[in-house]
């Protein structure tokens, strides 16, 4: 099973999402993380996805992807090539004895407490996948009562732009 | 110069401006604003069916007939979801289908309002691309991109949802419109690298065969595909789908192959050292188990979908690109190389042939062969006839015992396998095709699946012949029982024969519904029954033809078994090891 960060320039239009979606569940491929948005022009998403492979090739699973007539362009982003980051809320249970512990391990991960009740935070933290689980990992012993997470946002490094070429 | 239209002023509109001459279809609440401009329309003949399944079928036999776009119209709701299946079996065998569907207005989509179905969602997996279009000024534009993207690349079924007040409300009418689709560039160019190297990999091949399929058919590419297997000298196998490309009097075709192919040709692409792929697929109905399939053989891929290169089987040379458009470059690139000794190849193939010809062995029940009367059929018609399938084992023998020797001779179900397809699809290809002698060869069961459609054939003078090659069963299943149920018939008997309850009567149905009714049960009427469906063209022709339950369709490879286990008939295999 390998994975690959994919980064899709799609046009904005309705239900591009189910046919994305669809197309990873007819042809049997499993999307491990998903994150959609707009890009910097207008009429045009962003969308990065994480896609486990097993048994065929990713060049696949692009080629079918391709075939969206609203996919513009499929870009696989290498890590060494590209910046990752996942996005998280953790709400972490508090007491008296070890709120200190916990703020502590925010100041560790350069993480933030977006919201204090006398008995819980919440922690907001950006990070590649592996800081993420990590810090999670850390804060499990004081009860994590509640956790959300974006799906992985992916940029290739350095100045060019997968949207350049695109549109002349 | 530009006018105000109704939405639904705008689809015909369109429609007529992108040269749309014939519809299938039957109007709904939904759809009913578009037929109203539609009654007006002189340019376009509306034909109206009563399945609508059959208004898809139709514009797919349209379509595959004539290589034109196939157009189908129909309400909401179950109007819409009784297209699926044709819509289905359109994206299954690439066919340029643009089917028009009635939705409820915009504001009670979501409300699960009268006859509403969310037929964009349902149809999303078997189409190229759908629209679902709300407002009255989007339906030009989107019409022209549905049209575009269903007739360009790789063709398929293009779906548009016209929602009811987008058809009502009205705005300016501005042709032609601007079409921005960023990301459907289809390549049709092959590259010159790849050309080159596929000439040389030719070049090298001491045991070629040209693999063809249906690409070759919708890209139009039989003659240069002529002058290909002439150049080279290589043996050519036209898939089921393909039947016809290249002909079949040519010295040089071998056949079908495939799980009822013949021994030749299936022969051929297991012991080839180069198969030259054009627009054809690997379906597992050719390659068998395809770990054992073709071992030995480089692979040439041609075809205008990138993602079939490679994704059945690896492919040494890829080449993406419009089938004629590579093989003429092909052709010139071969020109300036020698022609490779294939002598030793042939030696062996043309054994092949002289000792596993096609071939069936007579019904001993005192029925008719079914071979036989599908022989007959395509000999008295010829080859400018056009013959329209249902799935099973008639279209089996109709694949193997016409003899084709042009491309959209032979329309069929390939890739869905659909029962039902024959009837509405001949019905469509007599449309598109109106001086051709259109036969639909349909089978006991297919036939009770969609032969509402005659109604329609004899009330617009549409005279098609349809042989019911009537085995009283459902054939190939019964087949399979035969060969893998140890003979336990479950649910496969469907009394038509004569000798059983005989409902329905065809020859009684057949002239219900107006048409000319024959029944043929002695050998000596075959061809006196054929003759006279083709003399008769003031109303359509079913022949009923009893025939043996027990014939069944030879040579086989069983399914996900080795094509090196092909049987040339029952418990008979060829034999290969005593050739010197």
């Amino acid at each position: 099973m390998s994975k690959h960060v994919l980064s899709l320039l799609v046009e904005d239009k309705p239900g591009l999402l189910t046919r994305v979606a669809g197309l990873f569940a007819r042809r049997g491929y499993n999307i491990e993380s998903l994150a959609v948005g707009a890009s910097e022009i207008e009429g045009l998403s962003r969308i990065t996805v994480v896609v486990s492979v097993e048994g065929l090739p990713l060049e696949q699973v692009t080629k079918q992807l391709n075939k969206l007539i609203n996919v513009i362009k499929i870009v696989e982003l290498e890590p060494e090539q590209a910046v990752q980051r996942d996005h998280m809320l953790i709400k972490v249970k508090t007491e008296p004895a070890t709120r200190s512990q916990v703020l502590e391990a925010v100041t560790l991960f350069r993480a933030r407490v977006i919201d204090v009740v006398s008995d819980a935070v919440i922690i907001e933290v950006t990070g590649d996948s592996s800081k993420c689980a990590a810090l999670i990992k850390v804060l499990e012993p004081f009860g994590i009562k509640e956790l959300v997470q974006s799906g992985v946002l992916a940029m290739g490094r350095g100045s060019k732009s997968i949207t350049e070429k695109v549109l002349k | 110069m530009s006018e105000v239209l109704t939405g639904a002023q705008a689809i015909i509109r369109s429609l007529e401006n992108l040269g749309v001459t014939d519809v299938f279809g039957l109007p709904g609440g939904a759809i009913l604003p578009t037929y109203d401009p539609l009654m007006d329309s002189k340019k376009i003949r509306h034909i109206l069916v009563r399945h609508e399944q059959g208004a898809g079928h139709a514009a797919e036999g349209y379509a595959s007939a004539s290589g034109k776009l196939g157009v189908c119209i129909a309400t909401s709701g179950p109007g819409a979801t009784n297209l699926v299946t044709a819509i289905a079996d359109a994206h299954m065998d690439s066919v340029p289908l643009l089917a028009i569907t009635g939705q409820v207005g915009s504001k009670l989509i979501g409300t699960d309002a009268f006859q509403e179905a969310d037929i964009v969602g349902i149809t999303m997996p078997i189409t190229k691309h759908s629209f679902l279009v709300t407002r009255a000024e989007d339906i030009p534009e989107t019409i022209a991109a549905a049209v575009l993207i269903a007739t360009t690349g790789r063709p398929g079924p293009v779906l548009v949802d016209v929602t009811k007040d987008a058809q009502v409300s009205k705005a300016e009418f501005v042709w032609p419109p601007k079409v921005e689709l960023p990301g459907y560039k289809p390549v049709t160019k092959p590259h010159g690298k790849q050309i080159q190297a596929a000439a040389a990999l030719i070049g090298e091949s001491k045991k070629p065969v040209l693999y063809v399929g249906g690409g070759v058919v919708r890209s139009g590419a039989s003659a240069s595909l002529l002058k290909l297997a002439e150049l080279t000298g290589a043996p050519v196998v036209t898939t089921l789908m393909a039947r016809g490309a290249f002909p079949d009097s040519h010295p040089l075709n071998l056949g079908m192959p495939g799980m009822h192919g013949t021994v030749p040709a299936v022969t051929s692409l297991q012991k080839s050292d180069l198969l030259i792929a054009l627009g054809a697929r690997f379906d597992d109905r050719v390659t068998g188990d395809l770990k054992s399939f073709a071992p030995e053989a480089k692979v040439i891929h041609v075809d205008i979908d990138p993602a079939e290169i490679g994704k059945i089987r690896f492919a040494d040379v890829p080449i993406v690109g419009d089938a004629n458009e590579v093989i003429t470059e092909l052709n010139l690139e071969l020109q300036k190389q020698p022609k490779a000794d294939l002598n030793e190849w042939w030696a062996f193939l043309d054994n092949l042939r002289a000792r596993y010809p096609l071939g069936y062995t007579p019904a001993d029940d005192g029925k008719l062969s079914p071979q036989y009367v599908i022989e007959r059929i395509g000999e008295l018609s010829g080859p400018e006839a056009i013959f329209a399938a249902g799935v099973g084992q008639h279209q089996m023998w109709s694949a193997q015992f016409i003899k084709y020797e042009r491309p959209n001779a032979w329309l069929n179900s390939g890739g869905a396998g659909t029962m039902g397809y024959s009837v509405p699809a001949a019905m469509g290809a007599k449309v598109a095709q109106p001086d051709r002698l259109v036969w639909s060869i349909d089978g006991d069961g297919c036939f009770q699946m969609t032969n509402q459609e005659l109604a329609t054939c004899a009330i617009n003078n549409i005279p098609i012949k349809v042989a019911i090659i009537n085995n009283s069963s459902l054939g190939m299943v019964r087949q399979w029982q035969t060969l893998f149920y140890n003979e336990r018939y479950s649910n496969t008997d469907l009394h038509t024969g004569t000798d059983a309850l005989m409902i329905p009567d065809f020859v009684k149905l057949a002239e219900a519904y107006g048409c000319l009714g024959i029944r043929v049960e002695k050998e000596e009427d075959i061809d006196k029954a054929i003759k006279l469906a083709i003399e008769t063209n003031d109303r359509p022709v079913v022949i009923d033809f009893i025939v043996s339950r027990d014939a069944m369709v030879w040579p086989m490879v069983a399914a996900g078994v080795s094509n090196d286990e092909v049987k040339y008939a029952r418990d008979a295999a060829p034999i290969w090891d005593n050739e010197e």
